[in-house]
């Protein structure tokens, strides 16, 4: 039995590649949730009525999927130009903590205010990943590591922040900096509810993205970078910038989660206001096999499985890491199914 | 006699692709064998087969009578078959001595018993006149040497039967013909030997020769029987005619380079080299490969910049030009290697096609791609340089080598580019695209574009220069008129015995 | 500032950095072995969160701690399996491979630890290895309570040190891992399979890693909790390319790493005035300067990351 390159992929195989690796992680998952001695049925019909059961339930689904949209942006971006971009979810908190520290106390009209403090926390993502692009173009430094290391740096110095210069005297029990003005606060997209118009903001990123990458000299050249570096330096396509480039954009997506995540649902930062936003966005860029359409759809489901397994966790019993299970699971099915979308199996 | 080795109805198909069709053969004990065949025949499967590399999806390997399971190296290793690989099989960062003894001891094994291995490396050196220093670390040695090891890996596990693919592509004439020699005494010895070749000059030294083409075994000769002539129609199979080069009057200076070196590290790249290309002219560079060709390539491709020396541009200095100026002064680069730098394999034809000027109005609009313009581009170069088996938005790791090629050159010429680098542009073509390449060349020729040709192919660089320098250890020769090459003046150039006085004006 | 000189003349700083550096030369030369043999495992902070509940389950429902280690690194090696059939048969991206098995192994400790242990307001806790008392040795000043007072799993890194280098340098085997990690191409000519050496490599590698992982709830520590890996598995990834793929240096680099954690620890309580989390900060912002320093002078395995598919040239 050997792989052989296919000369052709019909579309619908890579249709189903992601619904086939869903289905696989379930079906893997459901040993665990057997073990807990729960019916696997029971629990993913739980899941699914605990993320879409409700009006109120599709709205908190939907606003948990709003940062994963944009962490998985800023992960397909990366990956793309094959710059392996893990430092998602500090750059979440860098652009999380710049908003609110801007915004606690920025003087102006929130139509003016709100672009400034999505600009402002792009510029501390961008810059945030700008750091491990330019010690991997200069000095060779694996960017893995870096990023991955700086998660733990920003976390820290989220803490140091919000206990120190940036802590809010009203909070109480675990330490949160200031909020952002009221001024500042996203309007709900459904009244009522916790869905603010953030979600639609990461819609049009998405959009912006597949026009940049599909469209765009800048993206074509991203793509002739990631795929073939050697032959896109040939053909005068300085890689330097643009991996810089590529970083700035990547950066730049995460910091926007985390600015529209303070605007919109918690207005102050806490070390825990993320449960992995940075890290699930490798998840759903995967999902999607790197497309930004298909980052929409994969935030969605990954969103799902997370508000899912909180109410099922509640009514079932079953540990409600069992969500986290799921999506890294889906994440191994993936790229196992995206292999069988340029190879196939021969004998 | 019996006969060492046979194989039996080998057929081995890569997706659509027959590799080999149905092929026997036979080696009698102390034969050369020669496997002839042009690129793509299938010369390097059948090997690869016999070795164990792949297995064949028909047929059958025997050696000295017992059949070999398909696909275990380890088996035909066991069974004293010994591959010398064209693209050496060697790990740079070890000694010789390990990569002589990884193997051929029980992995079980709690300490190496190094001191015996070199015991006998060092007789079995002796004994075939294959002097090494096993310490030795393979990136510090030169490519006839590392070649040495790769002969003596398979001598060391006893092999009975050796099979060298495309031995002497990396080696100079004088080195060529001493390594024949050699194999002729490890006849004598008691070796069966295959070699792989698509040189006609260099299968006559064999006792045999099987022709392959296009997967088949179309025929067997005793090299007493036969002629290269011969062998040439068996080979190619119809008649390709390659096109000449007429004579014609050549215009002013366009690309010179003015002792130009190139240092990285304590490595020289290239050493004082100076040339000039004129218009309407083809500077053939010729050498043995791995002697600066491709720091050459990638000067002139923009990609390395001179560490003193200066490049010249219609006498402007392009030292500092970079790729993207290189493409903007009127520069066209046909890269060494097609896939590695040519194309992007998992881009279509079409964003392949306008790669390099991506930023040009023509292709781009306030940073957008202009992709009906981009394509029509394309469609264009499809029809023009006759682009087989592809659209605008075929994948162009689907085109055939030739066809990828065609891509390339449609690419640059299509640019009329004042000055051509053409590195090895025939490199794994079969005959009917080597014709269609050198046709365009001699067209851009005619057209007054200046074209430097870097070639390892004699014949190729004689029939399209008009003048010829050898490069040698990153030294290039003066030039000499094409009408005064002949392959003897040739071979010594490449060896490097020039006349260091001409060198000098 | 005489406080935080008067520290490095202290005894407990000393043993406590080879307390520390335990986990990280299990980490690491587990890194070292995968990646010798061409496979880089970002498995590892996973598959040390694995090995710390595993082992520590282990001993919680009954088992002796020396059998703790071996369930450790068996769940390792499990690991370690499902990274190597992904990135080596398959050959699929080996950052992305390993990260999904860095969230799954750390989502499934997780779960399987909610899942077994019943946790009340604190976490259960296991009789962990104590220091072993070496009879006089440990008697000598300063260097007894240092060499000869820390707990048996730090003898055993110690011994693995020597066992990987003399593995790697003089046996059979550790030939054909290195070459396999240089050219696989090579190997396969001489008649050994190298996808089999590479997920030989990379399932001892990953039981390496697990044991790391099980020192902190079976040693330094006697309970588990989510995220307690805390990017040790990351620290080693950066450790390995600070060592030049070298055990020797390996160890060095854990001890001077461990050194410097030790040492902020410490500092911590003498120095007023300076946020901890910066203290806290150091580790993570070392390991990047030892890349930075490191970098382009490290000897790459010159097949690391790269693919190795039969008959695909």
């Amino acid at each position: 039995m050997r792989l052989e390159r296919r000369t052709h992929t019909p579309l619908y195989i890579v249709v189903l590649a992601p619904l086939i690796a869903v289905l696989a992680a379930l079906i893997l998952a459901a040993g665990l949730i057997v073990a807990a001695g729960v019916n696997p049925l029971t629990a993913y019909g739980e899941m699914l009525r605990g993320a879409l059961g409700s009006r109120l339930s599709i709205t908190e689904m939907l606003t948990r999927a709003t940062p994963l949209i944009f962490t998985g942006l800023a992960a397909a971006v990366a990956f793309r130009a094959k710059l392996w971009n893990i430092g998602g979810e500090g750059q979440f908190f860098m652009g999380a903590l710049v908003t609110a520290w801007i915004g606690h106390s920025l003087g102006v009209p929130g139509w003016l205010g709100v672009p400034m403090l999505l600009l402002a926390s792009m510029a501390a993502g961008a810059a945030l990943l700008a750091g491990p692009a330019f010690l991997r173009l200069r000095f060779g430094v694996d960017e893995v590591v870096t990023t991955l290391l700086l998660n733990f740096i920003v976390l820290l110095f989220v803490g140091l922040m919000i206990e120190g210069p940036l802590r809010d005297p009203l909070a109480f029990g675990w330490p949160s900096s200031v909020p952002v003005d009221n001024a500042f606060r996203l309007p709900d997209l459904v009244p009522r509810t916790r869905l603010h118009i953030g979600f639609i903001f990461a819609v049009i990123a998405a959009a912006t993205v597949w026009l940049v990458l599909s469209r765009t000299v800048f993206g074509a050249e991203t793509r002739a970078a990631g795929l073939n570096a050697d032959a896109a330096a040939f053909a005068g396509i300085s890689l330097p910038r643009t991996i810089m480039g590529v970083a700035l954009l990547s950066g730049a997506l995460a910091g926007l989660a985390g600015s529209v995540e303070v605007m919109g649902v918690t207005a102050g930062v806490t070390t825990t206001m993320s449960p992995g936003f940075g890290y699930a966005g490798i998840v759903v860029a995967m999902l999607a096999a790197l497309h930004p359409a298909g980052v929409v759809a994969a935030a969605i489901f990954v969103a799902t499985v997370f508000v899912g397994a909180d109410a099922m966790s509640r009514a079932t019993g079953v540990p409600s890491f069992i969500a986290d299970v799921i999506v890294a699971l889906c994440l191994l099915t993936m790229i196992v199914a995206l292999l069988f979308t340029t190879y196939r199996v021969r004998r | 006699m019996t006969k060492v080795l046979e194989l039996r109805g080998i057929t081995k198909r890569f997706g659509a692709l027959t590799a080999n069709d149905d092929i026997s053969l036979e080696l009698q004990p102390g034969e050369i064998l020669a496997l002839l065949g042009e690129n793509g025949a299938g010369k390097t499967t059948l090997m690869n087969i016999l070795f164990g590399h792949y297995a064949a999806d028909e047929g059958s390997v025997h050696v000295f009578g017992q059949k070999l399971p398909p696909g275990v190296p380890r088996k035909a290793i066991e069974a004293g078959v010994g591959m010398v690989h064209q693209h050496f099989t060697l790990a740079g960062n070890l000694s010789v001595l390990e990569n002589v003894m990884l193997g051929s001891e029980p992995l079980r094994r709690i300490k190496s018993a190094r001191a015996e291995a070199r015991a006998k490396l060092l007789k079995i050196a002796e004994r075939f006149g294959l002097p090494i220093d096993p310490e030795a670390k393979i990136s510090a040695l030169s490519v006839g040497e590392r070649q040495r090891v790769e002969i003596l890996k398979a001598l060391y596990r006893d092999a009975r039967i050796l099979i060298l693919d495309e031995p002497t592509a990396v080696l100079a004439r004088p080195e060529a013909q001493r390594l024949f020699e050699t194999l002729r005494d490890m006849t004598k010895e008691g070796l069966s030997l295959i070699f792989i070749s698509h040189k006609l000059r260099e299968v006559m030294t064999a006792d045999r020769v099987a022709v392959l083409r296009g997967g088949k075994l179309v025929a067997e000769r005793n090299t007493a029987d036969t002629s290269p002539a011969e062998l040439a129609e068996l080979m190619v199979g119809r008649k390709v005619e390659r096109p000449t080069r007429a004579d014609h009057r050549t215009g002013a200076p366009v690309m010179s380079a003015v002792g130009v070196s190139i240092k990285r590290g304590e490595e020289t790249r290239l050493d004082d080299v100076n040339f000039t290309v004129h218009e309407g002219e083809i500077l053939g560079i010729v050498g043995v490969s791995g002697n600066g060709q491709a720091a050459l390539g990638a000067l002139l491709s923009g990609l390395v910049q001179p560490s003193s020396g200066e490049l010249r541009l219609r006498g402007a200095d392009a030292s500092a030009l970079g790729p993207r100026g290189m493409i903007r002064a009127g520069v066209g680069r046909v890269p060494e290697d097609r896939h590695a730098e040519g194309v992007v394999g998992e881009l279509s034809v079409w964003e392949n096609a306008v790669l390099e000027r991506l930023k040009t109005p023509q292709f781009s609009k306030n940073g957008f791609v202009r992709q009906r313009e981009s394509r029509e581009y394309a469609e264009r170069l499809i029809e023009r340089f006759d682009i087989r088996g592809a659209s605008a938005d075929t994948r162009a790791r689907l085109l055939s080598g030739g066809n990828m090629q065609k891509l390339i050159l449609g690419r640059v010429l299509s640019n009329e580019p004042s000055f051509v680098l053409a590195n090895q542009p025939t490199r794994g073509l079969d005959e009917g695209a080597i014709a269609s390449v050198h046709t365009e060349l001699l067209a851009a020729r005619e057209k007054g574009a200046a074209i430097l040709l870097i070639s390892e192919e004699l014949e190729e660089a004689v029939a399209l220069s008009d003048r010829i320098q050898a490069i040698v250890k990153g030294r290039l020769s003066a030039p000499i008129e094409a009408k005064d090459a002949n392959p003897q003046r040739l071979g010594l150039m490449m060896a490097g015995a020039w006349d260091e006085d001409a060198h000098a004006t | 500032m005489t406080e935080a000189i008067d520290l490095l003349f202290n005894t407990s700083l000393w043993a406590a950095v080879l307390r520390i550096a335990t986990p990280l030369i299990f980490g690491v030369l587990g890194a070292l072995l995968c990646e010798r043999a061409g496979v880089l495992n970002l498995g590892i902070e996973g598959i040390m969160t694995m090995g710390a509940m595993t082992g520590w389950l282990a001993v919680y429902l009954g088992l002796p701690l020396w059998l703790g280690l071996v369930v450790a690194a068996s769940s390792g090696a499990v690991m370690g399996l499902l990274h190597a059939t992904l990135t080596v048969p398959l050959g699929l991206s080996q950052h992305v491979s390993g990260l999904g098995i860095t969230l799954f192994a750390s989502a499934l400790a997780a779960y399987l630890y909610r899942l077994i242990v019943e946790v009340g307001d604190l976490p259960p806790t296991i009789e962990p290895f104590r220091p072993i008392d070496v009879p006089f040795l440990s008697d000598i000043p300063i260097l007894g309570p240092v060499l000869f007072g820390q707990a048996a799993p730090t003898y055993v890194a110690l011994a693995a040190v020597i066992v990987v280098a003399y593995m790697l340098a003089r046996t059979p085997v550790g030939l054909a891992i290195r070459m396999t990690g240089e050219n696989p191409h090579a190997v396969e000519a001489q008649g050994l399979n190298p996808i089999r050496i590479r997920i030989g490599a990379v399932v001892a590698g990953s039981a390496l890693m697990a044991v790391g992982g099980s020192f902190l709830t079976m040693a330094a520590f006697d309970s588990f909790f989510p995220g307690m890996v805390q990017g040790r598995g990351w620290i080693c990834i950066a450790l390995v390319v600070f060592a030049s793929w070298r055990p020797g240096k390996a160890l060095l680099g854990a001890l001077l790493f461990a050194f410097f954690d030790a040492y902020q620890l410490r500092l911590q309580t003498v120095v007023d005035g300076v946020p901890y989390q910066l203290f806290l900060m150091a580790p993570y912002v070392l390991s990047i300067l030892a890349l930075i320093f490191v970098a382009r002078r490290a000897e790459v395995p010159a097949s690391l990351m790269v693919p190795y598919r039969r008959g695909e040239r």
